[in-house]
């Protein structure tokens, strides 16, 4: 399926294996906007502003009415609103009911299709390839290339495919297939490779759940990941706004139906796993590959053979204050985090919902819906009502709490529990600690205060 | 972009795997505009320096040998994470012009690439006697050398690495990278009325306001 996909977009061949590969979508947000000011210094235009999608999810506040927090960042989501006037580029911007994270709203729009190149500033971009496209994050030069291009030098990637295979137990989901993934290959696992995930496991998922394995592949090193469109990917792009309609979703849908790897197709490596030894997960560690089943304990750097995973181990537990043996069911959380490019759509909040249902908070807990549109959907289905009534914290659509830009970030010290994607030291705020998990074992943790194996409560 | 040609500098060892880009500039400076004086300081900002913003003399760069070193001889997955490229502009603001690893995050490789820096890509064994060689004789340096593509360590030993050739003439000449793709406007056109033919559907319609 990717040497489809790149085939058919090679524009010219370049030495040492370059290729000018032409992209089909390019989505931006403000933390992009630097850009925009490169190109215009240089005089250059953007050549195809109707393939550029915009919208403001880093740096707007979550909290009512979507303010930001202070001049810098006021700054930078209204260039981003000026630059997309300028260039006529559409722009899903504050007030507008379809504004979300980037990766939440291209699929919502219908802009993320099988078949196509998708890029963004952004290195959860391989989110998209949940869809069967090839797409990936780059940063701040290669975005103002495809401003003036349309196209990226780029050398073909390894293949890698990871086949996931059974039924999952009740209480396990997506986030824990991608949690055990990449403990299994490695934070530096997929470096070089693209990913296509695939098996029964994968095929059951919803589009949502497959977001969410996608959306981890930059975890263990991928630029990009991907799953085949089928017939579930079909059913959730029809009638989708951007999508294609009439004649073109019959061209399309028959280009779609081609992309698929053939049987006994190559790949450079390959990985498997079953679905039956996947237990719901956490993160102990400050690496998404330092993730355990949650009844086992706080691992021990001095039964590690290899000096510099020793070391490594050792720092992530003083950072974490952790000590190693504790179970990690007993590690008691100040604060609860749903929300972000990997766990804030509507599957993710119904799965949180079921727990949250009848039961209080004991901790401060935010719902951070990903896109406006599922604000609505999730409110539509009373979900709001079971959030609030449980005592969470029902905000706007935004990156929020994962990446702390907009100025929501945990304090020193504070340990949260969060569906987002890193666990990196002061990814929350500095000094702050985080724990990974799906959206139900955050909101079991939400309602115990602790870290909780979501089997436990009666759903 | 400044090209590189060669680098004889003083080096640095980082010997922790993994080190994110949320690591070497926290998000909270991504805001900053790079031609800020102190964007230097951002660097490795918070293992670098303490709540009070005195340096904390344990991490290395404080130490006085590898003070101002211009080379970085990192561990596996150096750079991994966020797409930030104000990781590698920290990196060149602080005089930074390589970074030498077993492996680099993907992104961040790319963005070197972009900024003048040369990332070099030797086996772990290599990478590690580097460092130990680093930590015996701080302050030692480094000679990398692009056209070649050599690494000479400390004790003599010369490495040879592997580039590839089109980002190899790029950081040579110091080339601007959308100047030379501008000139295969002929064969962008071409592709894009051949696609326009092909995958038709693939062109949105427009969004309605």
């Amino acid at each position: 399926m990717f040497e489809k996909i790149w085939a058919r977009h090679v524009v010219a061949e370049g030495p040492g294996g370059h290729v000018l590969l032409y992209i089909d979508r390019h989505l931006l947000h403000e933390g992009t906007t630097a850009a925009f000011g490169r190109l215009a210094r240089s005089g250059r235009p953007v050549r195809r502003s109707d393939l550029c999608f915009a919208t403001a999810d880093h740096y707007v506040l979550t909290s009512a009415g979507s303010p930001t927090a202070d001049a810098e960042t006021r700054g930078m989501v209204e260039a981003l609103g000026r630059h997309t006037a300028d260039q006529r580029i559409v722009y899903f911007g504050v007030g507008d009911p379809r504004r979300g994270i980037v990766h939440v709203i291209g699929p919502e729009q219908g802009l993320t299709l099988p078949g196509v190149t998708l890029v963004c500033g952004d290195s959860h971009t391989a989110t998209h390839g949940a869809f069967g496209a090839l797409a990936f994050g780059i940063g701040s030069s290669e975005v103002e290339h495809v401003l003036a291009t349309q196209t990226l030098w780029q050398k073909k990637p390894r293949t890698m495919r990871i086949s996931v295979e059974g039924g999952l137990e009740p209480g396990v989901n997506a986030k824990d297939v991608i949690l055990a993934i990449i403990a299994k290959i490695g934070a530096g696992g997929g470096v070089g490779h693209a990913i296509e995930y695939a098996g029964s496991t994968i095929r059951a998922m919803s589009m949502d759940e497959r977001m969410t394995v996608c959306n981890m592949s930059i975890e263990a090193g991928a630029r990009t990941g991907m799953v085949a469109p089928d017939e579930t990917t079909f059913a959730y792009l029809a009638a989708r706004p951007l999508a294609p309609r009439g004649d073109a979703w019959g061209l399309a849908l028959a280009h779609w139906k081609t992309l698929p790897s053939e049987p006994g197709a190559p790949f450079d490596r390959e990985v498997a796993l079953a679905a039956t030894d996947i237990a719901p997960t956490v993160t102990w560690g400050t690496s998404p590959q330092d993730a355990l089943p949650i009844t086992a304990r706080v691992p021990d750097p001095a039964a590690v053979g290899d000096l510099g995973r020793r070391e490594s181990m050792a720092r992530a537990l003083a950072y974490m204050g952790l000590s190693p043996g504790t179970p990690l069911s007993e590690i008691v959380v100040n604060r609860v985090f749903i929300g972000s490019c990997t766990n804030s759509r509507l599957d993710d909040l119904r799965a949180a919902a079921r727990v949250a249902k009848g039961r209080r908070v004991v901790v401060p807990a935010w719902i951070v819906p990903g896109s406006g549109l599922i604000k609505r959907a999730a409110e539509a289905e009373g979900l709001d009502r079971v959030f609030v009534d449980a005592g969470f914290e029902w905000r706007e659509a935004g990156c929020s709490m994962c990446v702390g830009m907009n100025g929501e970030t945990a304090g020193p010290g504070e340990r949260v529990a969060s569906t987002s994607n890193r666990n990196f030291e002061g990814r929350q705020g500095k000094g702050a600690r985080t724990h990974l998990m799906s959206p139900a074992m955050a909101a079991a943790a939400a309602v115990t205060g602790r870290l909780t194996d979501v089997r436990t409560l009666t759903v | 972009m400044e090209p590189f040609t060669r680098v004889s500098a003083v080096a640095v060892p980082i010997d922790l795997p993994n080190v994110d880009t949320d690591r070497v500039i926290p998000a909270r400076f991504l805001r900053k505009d790079r031609s800020v004086p102190e964007y230097a300081s951002f660097l490795f900002h918070d293992v670098r320096f303490d709540a009070a913003g005195a340096e904390r003399p344990e991490f290395v760069l404080n130490q006085a040998p590898y003070r101002g070193a211009r080379i970085v001889v990192a561990a596996e997955n150096f750079g991994c994470g966020s797409s930030r490229e104000a990781a590698v502009w920290a990196l060149a603001a602080y005089g930074v012009r390589s970074v030498i690893a077993p492996s680099l995050g993907d992104i961040f490789h790319q963005n070197c690439f972009k900024n003048g820096l040369l990332p070099v890509i030797l086996p772990g064994d290599v990478v590690a006697a580097l460092r130990r060689q680093l930590h015996d004789r701080p302050g030692a340096t480094l000679t990398v050398e692009l056209d070649g593509q050599t690494v000479t360590a400390p004790d003599g030993a010369r490495h040879r690495f592997e580039v590839d050739a089109f980002r190899k003439e790029m950081l040579l000449s110091g080339r601007d990278e959308i100047g030379l793709t501008l000139g295969f406007e002929a064969q962008i056109r071409e592709f894009e009325a051949r696609h326009a033919r092909e995958m038709a559907w693939a062109v949105p319609p427009r969004a309605g306001t």
